[in-house]
């Protein structure tokens, strides 16, 4: 399924602090369904490069759920406002306009796809990038998938989202385990200490993980899926100027030397795909 | 409807080079893309006698009103583009420009050639933003360079060779002269400026290469002076370009001498910006600018 050619305005249709994030939904009439992975280009109609300044150049987000909705598509992005592009998108009233160009990108791969197999899926979110992490668990229950979803944040100020996009009713889905390296919710350390006991466990080889988080979180992942021998699908993030191919600066490291533009063969790439999760 | 070196366009709006990949564009907006395409000519992004990879990330950096990037002209080189991106190309229903590059005269020939004896090809950029290996200076920084470039790859095709000028110089007017000179068809300007942004909390460079070229509003008023100091002394048409999103920046580009506008940078924040520049053009629709 092809994107709507061009970027269109859509209407806000709320936004919600959650923990120290927001959750801000946006009303699609033209585009379809996202797959889970894929992302959009956002910028506001208002408050976006006008009279010059930042931000200018539109943002990567990954789609974090969609629903049906009247005459159109519901489309749920989390954010943590970190600069000028994130802020304003936080600041985002019901009711205003946001341009938006997608969905873009590729998206999450089954189990069976990555490994014939396979039988279950471990699902790894750090931070905002719990985001794509929400709409594949959902596909994947809806799919009677089998899978473990492990979730970490840095601290209480930098977290949220748990109650909207991983709760069932009042208390965390029982499937979702969570690490904090202050320690207020779940382990206290990093989630890839918790993909660590996972991996030790005898089952682990039937299982293929699936992960969006912070580069250094990525690419612990990737390296411990690499040392288990077992498949890996990560969602990444490149500083990306237009999202359709055109700007080449999403440039990722291929292993065999060259890049691939994360905008058009990812963002969600295999982990054999990438020589390493680049990270400061 | 404009007609650019024999060829009639229908509108005055195309892109430049390096800043559109149609045939990725294409794999993600589907075919509404060649339906309605947004330029009435596409210029290919740069290609060069090899392969090249492109630059480390970082590549890009956002700056007020604009961005920096030093993507490092990645290409599938002169072989791998004729065979495998020029026919789809072809299938865009607008004429094609391809734009080329080489670090020597040689080579430089070899791209001329090997572009302008393919019919789907209807005219050829020179991006002169790159050294002569052999005398070390930057083409299209020296006049002498440009002329005796042109002098070499005049002869070679009946088709519309566009000089591609570099804003990095004192006086681009002088490289425009002297690519008339060695018989040009019509130059292009500006490619982006140098630059460079720096992490105030590392001190390091914010992209990988150390430095950039800078593109978008921010690069605009200097591009339309430059634009207008050659159009002022040339007779051949040019194409004008830096930071042109809308239908009033457009007009102020035309009544600076240009035949024709391109779009670079807007592309990226609205991959329908074509149309929409060139629909508020063709209707002026569009304020004068205040001074207040």
């Amino acid at each position: 399924m092809t994107a709507p050619f061009g970027r269109r305005l859509c209407e806000v249709a709320g936004n919600e602090a959650t923990g120290g994030y927001r959750i801000f939904s946006l009303l699609d009439r033209e585009g379809s369904a996202p797959e889970p992975g894929q992302f959009y280009m956002l910028a506001s109609a208002n408050g976006w490069g006008e009279g010059g300044g930042r931000p200018y150049l539109p943002r990567a987000i990954s789609v974090a759920e969609t629903a049906p909705a009247k005459d159109g598509v519901r489309l749920d992005f989390l954010v943590e406002g970190v600069g000028p592009g994130t802020d304003r998108l936080c600041e985002l009233e019901t009711g205003e306009g946001v341009w938006v160009t997608g969905p873009l990108g590729n998206s999450f791969s089954t189990p069976k796809q990555v490994n014939p197999d396979a039988a279950g899926a471990i699902l790894v979110g750090g931070g905002i990038g719990i985001a794509p992490m929400a709409i594949w668990r959902r596909h994947l229950v809806e799919r009677g998938i089998p899978l473990r979803v492990l979730l970490g944040f840095r601290n209480e100020k930098h977290s949220g989202g748990l109650n909207e996009l991983f709760c069932a009713g009042e208390t965390l889905c029982p499937d979702v385990r969570l690490a904090t390296e202050d320690g207020h919710a779940g382990h206290q350390g990093y989630v890839t200490d918790l993909l660590v006991t996972m991996l030790a466990g005898d089952d682990a080889g039937s299982a293929v993980v699936y992960s969006c988080g912070p580069p250094a979180m990525l690419e612990a992942v990737r390296a411990l899926c690499a040392e288990h021998d077992v498949a890996c699908e990560l969602a990444m993030e490149s500083p990306m100027a237009c999202g359709f191919g055109a700007c080449f600066g999403c440039a990722v490291a291929k292993p065999g030397g060259g890049y691939m533009r994360l905008c058009v063969d990812g963002p969600v790439v295999r982990g054999d795909a990438v020589a390493e999760v680049a990270h400061a | 409807m404009p007609d650019f070196c024999g060829i009639p366009l229908a509108h005055p709006v195309i892109n430049a080079s390096g800043t559109y990949d149609a045939i990725a564009a294409r794999r993600v907006f589907g075919d509404e893309l060649l339906e309605s395409f947004p330029f009435s000519a596409f210029v290919s992004k740069t290609i060069t006698p090899e392969p090249r990879a492109g630059n480390k990330p970082q590549r890009i950096w956002e700056t007020p009103a604009g961005m920096i990037n030093s993507i490092g002209l990645p290409n599938k080189g002169l072989e791998g583009f004729l065979a495998e991106d020029l026919p789809q190309l072809a299938e865009l229903p607008v004429p094609l420009i391809v734009s080329v590059m080489a670090t020597n005269r040689e080579d430089f020939s070899r791209m001329v050639d090997g572009a302008a004896v393919r019919d789907e090809v209807a005219a050829i950029e020179l991006n002169v933003s790159c050294p002569n290996v052999h005398s070390g200076l930057i083409v299209g920084e020296n006049p002498a360079e440009t002329e005796a470039l042109l002098d070499a790859l005049r002869p070679l095709t009946e088709k519309p060779l566009i000089v591609k000028l570099t804003p990095n110089v004192a006086n681009p007017e002088a490289v425009a002269l002297a690519a008339e000179e060695g018989g040009a068809d019509a130059v292009s300007l500006i490619n982006t400026l140098k630059a460079s942004a720096i992490d105030p909390v590392t001190r390091e460079p914010a992209l990988a290469a150390g430095h950039g070229g800078l593109s978008g509003p921010a690069v605009r008023p200097i591009a339309l002076q430059q634009l207008r100091t050659v159009t002022a002394v040339t007779e051949i048409p040019a194409i004008g370009m830096g930071g042109i999103s809308s239908g009033a920046d457009a007009a102020e580009f035309l009544a600076a001498g240009a035949t024709l506008v391109a779009v670079g940078t807007e592309s990226f924040r609205d991959p329908n910006a074509g149309p929409r520049i060139a629909n508020e053009l063709e209707t002026g629709v569009y304020q004068a600018s205040s001074r207040l």
